[in-house]
């Protein structure tokens, strides 16, 4: 990895987007302490990454979350509470937090991948976390699971806690999150807000006009470049000219029946970061 | 510290409640432990010597086998399993440091083994007292017989844990325990023993092979217990050519063993990458 420099503020939760491969869960990693940096630095509450201090701050989430088959959910909570200094009896209070309750006092061997992932969504809820490094905490929840965990998140990031997780599930992440980062072959690509990256994308806005009956070849030769899609009219503009063909749209109203103006997806702005480097 | 120690030992010892190891490691020590009991009960005639302390030689060589094996059997999985789980790159981010992890491991695991090894022992000291009242007289040698097997064991999970560490894929460290129990347990005293025989006498007999038998901890393990019982008369092929070994040096090389193995598998831990 290089070029990589980020920071994450407390109450701030950024999202780590990036392809397979790209270098998120290293990232993560170093910034754990479990892989040491060749060069460059790194600051985790204040102290190195992995050093004890910054290990009693930082909770982590790994990517595919494991347990030990033979123990039961209560007892690998009760195991991660000790070993943070917690008082162990609120275990089951945090399983019921994550909706585990129920399952408790049955082994992690019989439990299902959401049920694990809430497991290791639990453990990083023990004790006040200042910093969340959560690796992909969504994958394999079902969307009301998923709404819950945000829920989760939106209480921590309130209190003060600093939260980095990774995702590529885009869409809640664009909702859910306060600054976007990109990773594309062990760089970052990108930065900033989703609006600061769509302007910095300029990717064209999708206008879709549907013309009233007959209409459709007089808006064709007005508006240059739109082509036929089926019964409507498509035209791709860029962000600077998408006013003046509004205008231009707006001035034929009496020939249009409807328009709908797209913005580039957040997909597509994530696909233009991420292919820009070598993908 | 202590609060993280016991930790990791109480979830270990559910683990290995569950994985059923104590139940058999505790199987396995009664069941040889009655075997030989029953067996070594035949000879005792006018030797004058009590039934119990006969046991004791016997249960001597039975522990040298099976403490190591058992030991090894718990350990092997300790790093590697974690490694190919996936459970340690989390573990590693709380704030526990690794020695400590081993620590409690081996707690969990040294009591499990006390446990199988009060329970075997205790069986056969039972049946010994029961039919020879006289037998009282051994108990000394029993307690010695119980506090080196435990450093035995302690050694073989200290070593169980480098090897595991080392292995990091539980099957490679399952080969690796299984084929160093049967290189320093079983070729070890033969191949010894094969080069004494070969030398007739000579400065392999008077030099090498002391050294050879302190520098293995089962070997050392046999070699105390039997000169401090004054039954290596009453042992099999090493015991009687080890005889002029002092007692105080094979009881360093049983003190000083579980050091090194605990010290040698910290250090392998330390070198595994999450």
């Amino acid at each position: 990895m290089s070029d990589v420099s980020l920071e994450v503020a407390p109450g701030e939760r950024v999202a780590l987007l990036g392809h397979n491969g790209a270098g998120k869960s290293t990232l993560m990693k170093v910034i754990l302490g479990l892989i040491a940096a060749d060069s460059g630095k790194v600051s985790v509450c204040g102290a190195a990454p992995g050093d004890a201090i910054a290990r009693t701050k930082v909770a982590y989430l790994p990517e595919n979350a494991t347990f030990h088959s033979a123990l039961t959910g209560l007892e690998q909570i009760t195991h991660y509470m000790r070993l943070r200094g917690e008082n162990p009896s609120g275990a089951t209070a945090l399983l019921d937090k994550v909706g585990l309750g129920h399952a408790a006092k049955r082994r992690i061997g019989t439990y299902s991948k959401g049920m694990r992932q809430r497991v290791g969504l639990a453990q990083t809820l023990i004790g006040r976390p200042s910093l969340l490094v959560l690796d992909e905490p969504t994958s394999g929840l079902d969307p009301v699971s998923r709404r819950d965990f945000y829920e989760l998140l939106d209480a921590l990031a309130a209190d003060g806690a600093a939260i980095l997780l990774s995702s590529h599930a885009l869409t809640e992440v664009e909702a859910r999150t306060d600054r976007l980062l990109i990773l594309s072959g062990g760089r970052m690509v990108a930065r900033g807000t989703l609006p600061d990256l769509r302007r910095e994308a300029a990717l064209p806005v999708a206008m879709h006009i549907t013309a009233h009956n007959g209409y459709d070849a007089d808006i064709l030769t007005a508006l240059p470049g739109a082509i036929r899609v089926g019964r409507a009219l498509h035209i791709n503009c860029s962000q600077s000219e998408k006013l003046a063909t509004l205008a231009k749209v707006a001035g034929m109203k009496e020939k249009v029946a409807d328009i709908e103006v797209v913005p580039p997806s957040l997909e597509d702005i994530y696909s233009h970061f991420s292919r820009r480097d070598g993908q | 510290m202590i609060a993280r120690i016991l930790a990791t030992a109480i979830t270990e010892s559910h683990i290995a409640r569950r994985n059923r190891w104590v139940l058999i490691a505790v199987v396995l020590m009664v069941v040889f432990s009655l075997v030989l009991s029953a067996v070594g009960s035949a000879p005792v005639g006018g030797l004058g010597v009590d039934r119990l302390s006969v046991t004791v030689a016997s249960l001597t060589s039975l522990a040298v086998y099976l403490v190591p094996l058992v030991a090894l059997l718990m350990s092997f999985d300790a790093v590697a399993g974690e490694v190919e789980r996936g459970t340690l790159p989390l573990l590693l981010t709380y704030p526990v440091a690794r020695w400590e992890i081993l620590a409690g491991k081996l707690l969990a695991h040294t009591t499990i083994l006390v446990i199988a090894l009060v329970a075997g022992f205790g069986a056969a000291a039972a049946i010994a007292v029961v039919s020879d009242p006289a037998a009282v007289a051994g108990f000394g040698a029993l307690w010695r017989l119980t506090w080196t097997s435990t450093l035995l064991g302690a050694t073989f999970l200290g070593v169980g844990y480098a090897l595991s560490s080392m292995a990091r894929r539980a099957s490679g460290a399952a080969g690796l325990a299984i084929g160093l129990w049967l290189g320093l347990v079983v070729l070890y005293d033969l191949a010894l023993l094969a080069a004494v025989v070969a030398d007739d006498g000579g400065v392999f007999t008077t030099q090498v092979f002391p050294a050879a038998l302190l520098a293995n901890p089962a070997d050392a393990f046999r070699l105390f217990n039997l000169t401090a019982s004054q039954a290596t008369a009453a042992a099999s092929g090493i015991g009687g050519a080890a005889a002029s070994i002092p007692m105080w040096q094979s009881l360093i090389s049983v003190l000083v063993w579980p050091l090194v193995a605990l010290g040698l598998a910290t250090l392998a831990f330390r070198k595994v990458e999450p």
